[in-house]
């Protein structure tokens, strides 16, 4: 105490700062006469864990770091409620808002960070909360008692664990996210999605892609309204959209400030004697929200501020996990993908695991972990170390117990598994069961393990283990079954996967991903398009429809040609069309310079080589006069094709044109594994062909012949009879039976005549010929699929409002051609 | 690669928000139409809208992890590096692209602007 000591004064007493001083006091205890300035009036607690204390698992007490003992012991003068509202540089005095003044040999700024206020109408209402601090954790507690209803904002870290806390708390809780998947910035979307569906099984609703527009009431919290008009009732709002760094004061001080107080990497502002730390310091153009990061912060500064400044920032990859009890998740690094980088996903359907590593130069740099977070620390290991893991790369998912002195061969690890290890959980068998029956019945196949066994017989999921284990057995004896898989995401076949959809009930491309063990993350141009169809077919009321996960024709509603343009063709019902009609096409090709017209072989007119932008326009004009989407893109119903039958011609027996109108007028919208094209012949003469089309009517005296499975394509092939029916009406039932039959098991791509002649023409015959039952049972979920797909999308693209944005994916991102020549 | 850059001008050409996930957008500039593309994670690529096969639009192909498959003739182009990916041979320019907050930002040739301007 003999020499004069130096001035230390701290603005903020959050954790970042608190534990620079207890490394600052142990390495330098005599140097500093410290001032502390917190703007909360309470000590040093965990803030991280405010979480536990909203969900009722701690109190306040518990998270306490520096009780007031500890500033009495370090003689530290602590200001509560203290809020510094100048700095004065040339004076070097400090200035709080009631006044009280203090001058700093050093300053220390750790103002920390202010949650972000979404600005929108009502933000300032009774009941908008944020989630920052023990005041906001009281105010929630407070509402929770009356029994409000929540509505957070914030499908981030912050924003579940309030989630979560107050539905512990016994709230009724929605999240309200904008990204579509949960914690967009930490986790991929398959462990987002894993995330969402644990969050919802215990009752919190979660909306994604929710854009607020509002919050309703009259000066008090009522309900939040979306974008898209949803309105959700509630009376407390908790923001949690993200923070901003504190910078304002340090601005004022006229420090160099970015999107916080700019430091150099020993945690130096731009003025010599003022230090920043905490979520309010930039530092190497980053901004730090974590702890980890934060307690390296304090470690530098304090070093410095002690005259041993050994240690310099340096940004390191930071683990996350989500403080929700029950809830295991882990992520850290990058996990992007990107031509040098491989994956490997690890799936669990039973065990709700989902893990996946991702590899560049045999070095793991990203880790997602969801249900078995065991091995992040050591993942995480491997990625800070940057170590090579190509020897254990085989058997690197299974984690740090799998891994022997010798690398480890997954079959030897499937040779290994003890004889009572349970392969199939559905049916509970176990290895010794299927080795038995291999080795007894001299099985080589696996559907013939499957029936003597049941091994793989429900789920599926556990194929892959089967297989491995027949290998195991039979050696080179074992031919793996020809099942031609979808793509190379999965070892599934179509017929599989469009099984398990039904039996596992799976409504959401990220739920099938997961429960059927795709091995990439979010699919591939093949298989997307594939479950994107399947789910709309099978689950038609249900299913959201992916559109980028369909083909641009089926996205933009047109035909894309050669050099980028694109064709558009109305519906011309049975190929009839009027004067007026075609004046409308006619106005639309001068109107838009349409460079050609051209009629099909499907007996409509096509516009070819308009430009994208252009499109929207287009519609609008073809809608007035009438017309809807033709749908020449779809792989689903295209055309019904007719000749002019009683109407006109004098050998027509039926009314073909009507038929066809009708066959058309029923079925158009509808979406199939490929395309399906129709026609209708007024006689057997067959002037509209449809002895080569996918379906066909041939009108005869007696009735109608409908013919099935032609090809005049790349294959030529002429058509099956179905059979013949007296009446319109049986027409239809059975056209339509046919039509879902195939929708139900074609495989995506697969034209009607190639899955006909797989499963057998009989077979189709007596399915929708013989059994009525059966045919009527096609015929009513055809018809309750209808009311979903009947929408005409060019109409739908037309009214929806407002008009701007949903045309603003048909022009440009932004003209810098002339943005620049503006300029 | 070393393309003579005298100075990189980044402008800012939209909202993340502007671009489906898994989707792509384009942008026209003086060097031609580019495609901006937003990945399932979230990372924005830009790379010329140009099909190095038979130059069909990619901004209108199914994105899928960090690559697109082109809507004319299915080649599959990554979106990091421009290359062809599988059996095919051929590589689109890539273009500097980065994220400041939700605004992205273009990374163009301030000489070639310049030119045009």
């Amino acid at each position: 105490m003999s020499e004069p000591r130096e001035k230390l004064v701290v603005i903020g007493n959050g954790m970042a700062p608190g534990r620079m001083l207890e490394h600052l006091f142990e390495a330098a205890p005599d140097q500093y006469d410290v001032t502390i300035f917190n703007a909360e009036p309470r000590v040093n607690y965990d803030r991280i864990m405010l979480s536990p204390v909203l969900s009722g698992e701690k109190s306040f007490e518990d998270i306490i770091i520096h009780g007031d003992g500890w500033y009495i012991e370090h003689g530290v003068t602590l200001y509560k409620g203290h809020k510094i509202t100048q700095i004065d540089r040339r004076s070097k005095t400090v200035t709080s808002h009631v006044g009280e003044v203090a001058e700093y040999d050093k300053l220390v700024i750790a103002t920390g960070s202010s949650p972000f206020i979404i600005p929108v109408p009502g933000h300032d209402f009774q009941g908008v909360l944020t989630y920052r601090d023990l005041d906001d954790v009281d105010a929630m507690l407070l509402a929770a008692q009356s029994g409000a209803r929540t509505v957070v904002i914030g499908g981030g870290l912050l924003g579940l664990e309030a989630a979560a806390g107050l539905k512990a708390r016994g709230m009724d809780v929605t999240v309200l996210h904008l990204m579509p998947t949960l914690m967009e910035r930490q986790l991929d979307s398959s462990a987002g999605f894993l995330l969402q569906q644990e969050l919802e099984s215990r009752g919190i609703a979660v909306i994604t892609e929710a854009n607020t527009k509002q919050i309703l009431g009259d000066g008090k919290v009522e309900g939040v309204e979306l974008e898209d008009g949803t309105i959700i009732s509630c009376e407390l709002v908790v923001m949690a959209a993200g923070i901003r760094p504190s910078a304002r004061l340090a601005k004022e001080a006229g420090l160099e400030v970015g999107r916080g107080i700019i430091v150099d990497d020993l945690m130096r502002t731009s003025d010599p004697d003022i230090y920043s730390l905490g979520e309010c310091a930039e530092v190497g153009g980053m901004c730090y929200g974590l702890v980890a990061p934060l307690y390296e912060m304090a470690r530098v500064a304090a070093g410095h501020l002690a005259g041993e400044p050994t240690r310099t920032f340096k940004h390191s990859e930071t683990p996350t996990k989500l403080k929700v009890t029950g809830i295991n998740l882990y992520s850290v690094g990058d996990f992007a993908e990107g031509e040098t980088r491989e994956e490997i996903v690890l799936r669990d359907a039973m065990g709700g695991i989902y893990k996946r590593l991702v590899i560049e130069n045999n070095k793991v740099i990203g880790v997602v972990l969801y249900g078995d977070v065991a091995d992040g620390g050591w993942f995480a290991q491997f990625v800070k170390d940057k170590t090579d893991i190509s020897e254990m790369r085989d058997t690197l998912i299974f984690g740090q117990n799998y891994q022997g002195g010798e690398p480890l061969d997954p079959m030897v690890a499937v040779a290994a598994l003890p004889d009572d290890a349970e392969v199939c959980g559905c049916n509970g068998v176990c290895k010794s069961q299927i080795t038995g029956k291999i080795t007894d019945l001299g099985l080589t196949n696996l559907d013939d393990v499957r029936a003597h066994t049941k091994a793989s017989a429900s789920c599926g999921s556990c194929t892959g283990l089967v297989e491995q284990l027949m290998a195991v057995t039979l050696g080179d004896a074992y031919n793996p079954a020809a099942v031609q898989p979808m793509c190379g995401c999965t070892d599934l076949g179509h017929d599989d996967v469009r099984r398990l959809i039904k039996a596992k009930e799976l409504k959401s491309i990220p739920a099938l991903m997961q429960a059927l063990e795709w091995k990439t993350s979010c699919g591939c141009a093949k298989c997307r398009p594939a479950l994107n169809y399947y789910m709309v077919c099978d689950w038609p009321d249900e299913y959201a429809d992916d559109y980028q996960s369909r083909f641009i024709n089926e996205r933009a509603h047109a035909n894309i040609q050669k050099d980028g343009t694109y064709s558009v063709v109305p519906r011309m019902w049975g190929g009839m069309t009027s004067s007026k009609e075609l004046r409308a096409i006619a106005d639309v090709v001068d109107k838009f310079d349409i460079p050609a017209v051209k009629c099909t072989g499907g007996q409509r007119i096509d516009m070819l080589g308009i430009k994208k932008e252009d499109l929207p326009a287009v519609w609008e004009d073809l809608g007035k006069a009438g017309f809807v989407s033709g749908q020449a893109y779809a792989k689903g119903l295209r055309t019904v094709k007719t000749c002019v039958g009683t109407d006109w011609c004098r050998f027509g027996t039926q009314d073909s044109t009507g038929l066809g109108i009708k066959l058309e007028k029923f079925m158009w919208g509808s979406w199939t594994p490929a395309k399906l094209k129709l026609a209708v012949s007024g006689c057997p003469r067959n002037c509209a062909e449809a002895t080569c089309k996918d379906i066909g009517v041939v009108c005869v005296d007696s009735g109608y012949e409908i013919h099935f499975a032609g090809a005049a394509g790349l294959d030529i092939k002429g058509t099956e009879i179905l059979g013949n029916v007296s009446t319109e009406d049986e027409v239809l039932e059975h056209v339509v039976a046919l039509a879902q039959m195939y929708r139900e098991q074609g495989r995506y791509l697969e034209r009607i005549y190639k899955w006909a002649k797989r499963i057998g023409y009989d077979e189709v015959r007596r399915q929708i010929m013989d059994d009525a039952d059966k045919r009527k049972a096609y015929y009513e979920r055809f018809v309750f699929s209808q009311k979903f797909a009947q929408v005409d999308p060019w109409a739908e693209r037309v009214e929806a409002e407002p008009q701007a944005d949903i045309f603003a994916e048909y022009r440009p991102l932004a003209d810098l051609t002339l943005q620049e020549a503006a300029e | 690669m070393n393309a003579p850059f005298s100075h990189i001008a980044w402008v800012a050409i939209g909202e993340l928000s502007d671009i489906p996930i898994r989707g792509a957008r384009c942008v026209v500039t003086p060097m031609g139409k580019i495609g901006i593309f937003r990945t399932a994670e979230n990372h924005v690529y830009a790379i010329e809208d140009h099909c190095p096969h038979k130059g069909g639009p990619l901004t209108q192909g199914i994105v899928h992890g960090a690559s697109v498959t082109c809507p004319l003739h299915n080649w599959v182009i990554d979106l990091e590096t421009g290359q062809a990916l599988g059996a095919d041979e051929g590589a689109v320019k890539t273009l500097p692209i980065r994220l400041d907050g939700s605004v992205i930002e273009l990374g163009l040739d301030s000489a070639l602007l310049a030119e045009n301007g």
